[in-house]
């Protein structure tokens, strides 16, 4: 499970303001400068997407918007790649199933 | 619509910005496109200090670089417009880019193009690779150096290269344990003094040695371990499984050529410059008459050649659209100086063979 990183010798985190966001309709709190993703990651969320064929869970891997695999539906648009996208107050973030092409 | 631009640049990391700058003090106007929210590329969460010498800005830490390359950009006599959160999708004849931003596909022509991607992170075959829990190296790099989140508390690192050893290092300065670092070869990858930090925080390193299959059901929850001999074969009977709830896989960069190849530029296979690479000129234009490239996009490097790669291109591209900077010369002998002292030693050796590949591939075209 992911968690905030308390102490560190270079990096400061703790001033960071909450941002409140639900996941799934569940009330969840972010983090100032979060992604949608790394959010997720700090709740205890890591499933964020599942495969088209086979319906395997993934997780995000490359962060920076190259792999795909961390695509969810966000406020109801699909396919938004949470690593790259940053967390907004109230945001709702669903999980989609494959390519999500039938949800629009 | 289509929208005129005199200069795109393809990418806001060190090579992108460093292009930009020499752009804009070349008077030239730029249009800078980046998919993240910021500027800065990969920089922005390398908490390490650089080595090298004082050009490529030694000594100073990876996120300092960024914010001193995008304050570069504010006083030069050029206009530069950027766009952030936008992605280009596509690339075509006559230097036409389709962006997608703000929701919305936008169309740009330009007389030139410097396309700075840089690299994605390769992958690993294994069984279970997909698991959530298991990440790039640069991908938690991310995760915890920008976002301030570990990806886990018990982590294992997949190769022993620069990046395996220094994310390992900042995984532990961070507060996460690296219970091994594992490593194929029978040597470590990376420079002895990232091995030698992490020894003494009692991290093992283990050559010779893989990761047969991830464990889990949704998540990673334990791996399984397993010596190879000298043929990169398995010895069996020698499988470990470790606990962990995270592996991070840092086996190598692959240039982001995909635009390149999408717009016909012609590419070769250069395993020491990380795959596919676009065949560029001792300008680094590529076969494309006006489209260059700068940074790993060219070849995987550090970000200090990538820095003065793009500002070399940055010249280069000014004077190809007619602005000749006053000491062009001058600058452009400075960085082939500059990349020439990067690559030389053992360390550059790769590098040096793979362009030397590279320009035998041109010559026999």
């Amino acid at each position: 499970m992911g968690m905030r990183i308390q102490n560190h010798p270079i990096l400061e985190f703790t001033e960071k303001k909450p941002v409140r966001f639900f996941y799934e309709g569940k009330q969840m709190v972010g983090r100032e400068g979060d992604t949608i993703a790394s959010a997720l990651h700090a709740n205890g969320i890591n499933v964020l997407s599942r495969s088209v064929k086979d319906n395997r869970p993934r997780g995000f891997y490359c962060a920076i918007g190259n792999c795909g695999s961390c695509q969810m539906r966000v406020d109801g648009v699909n396919n938004v790649r949470t690593c790259i996208t940053e967390l907004t107050p109230n945001m709702h973030i669903e999980r989609q199933r494959g390519l999500a092409d039938d949800q629009t | 619509m289509i929208k005129h631009e005199e200069l795109i640049i393809i990418g806001g990391g060190p090579a992108g910005l460093s292009a930009a700058k020499s752009a804009l003090e070349a008077d030239l106007n730029v249009l800078l496109i980046e998919r993240y929210v910021r500027l800065g590329g990969q920089l922005i969460k390398q908490t390490h200090k650089f080595f090298g010498s004082k050009n490529q800005k030694a000594k100073m830490r990876g996120f300092n670089i960024a914010t001193l390359l995008i304050d570069g950009l504010k006083d030069a006599p050029g206009h530069l417009t950027v766009l952030t959160e936008a992605t280009v999708v596509g690339m075509y004849d006559e230097r036409i880019v389709t962006v997608w931003h703000d929701a919305t596909y936008k169309k740009y022509q330009a007389d030139a193009i410097i396309v700075a991607t840089g690299a994605s992170e390769k992958f690993l075959a294994f069984e279970n690779n997909d698991l959530p829990g298991i990440y790039g190296a640069g991908g938690v790099q991310t995760l915890m150096n920008l976002n301030g989140v570990l990806p886990g508390t018990d982590i294992i690192m997949v190769g022993s290269g620069n990046i395996g050893l220094i994310v390992a290092y900042q995984l532990m300065q961070a507060g996460a344990r690296v219970t091994s670092v594992l490593e194929a070869a029978p040597r470590i990858g990376g420079y002895a003094v990232h091995a030698s930090k992490l020894r003494r925080l009692g991290v093992s390193i283990k050559t010779r040695t893989t990761i047969k299959r991830a464990i889990g059901e949704n998540k990673v929850e334990a791996c399984e371990i397993v010596s190879l001999d000298d043929q990169w074969n398995i010895i069996e009977g020698t499988e470990e499984t470790i606990n962990t709830d995270a592996i991070c896989i840092a086996v190598g960069l692959s240039p982001m050529h995909q635009l390149l190849s999408m717009a016909g530029a012609k590419t070769s296979y250069i395993s020491e410059l990380g795959g596919l690479v676009p065949c560029v000129d001792e300008n680094n234009q590529t076969s494309i008459d006006g489209v260059f490239v700068s940074g790993d996009a060219s070849g995987i490097e550090e970000a200090s050649s990538a820095m003065v790669e793009g500002r070399f291109t940055g010249l280069i591209a000014a004077k190809k659209l007619g602005h000749v900077t006053k000491g062009f010369d001058k600058d452009i002998n400075e960085c082939r100086d500059q990349l020439f002292n990067l690559r030389r030693g053992p360390c550059g050796l790769k590098i040096r063979e793979g362009i030397r590949k590279l320009r035998e591939v041109n010559d026999h075209a």
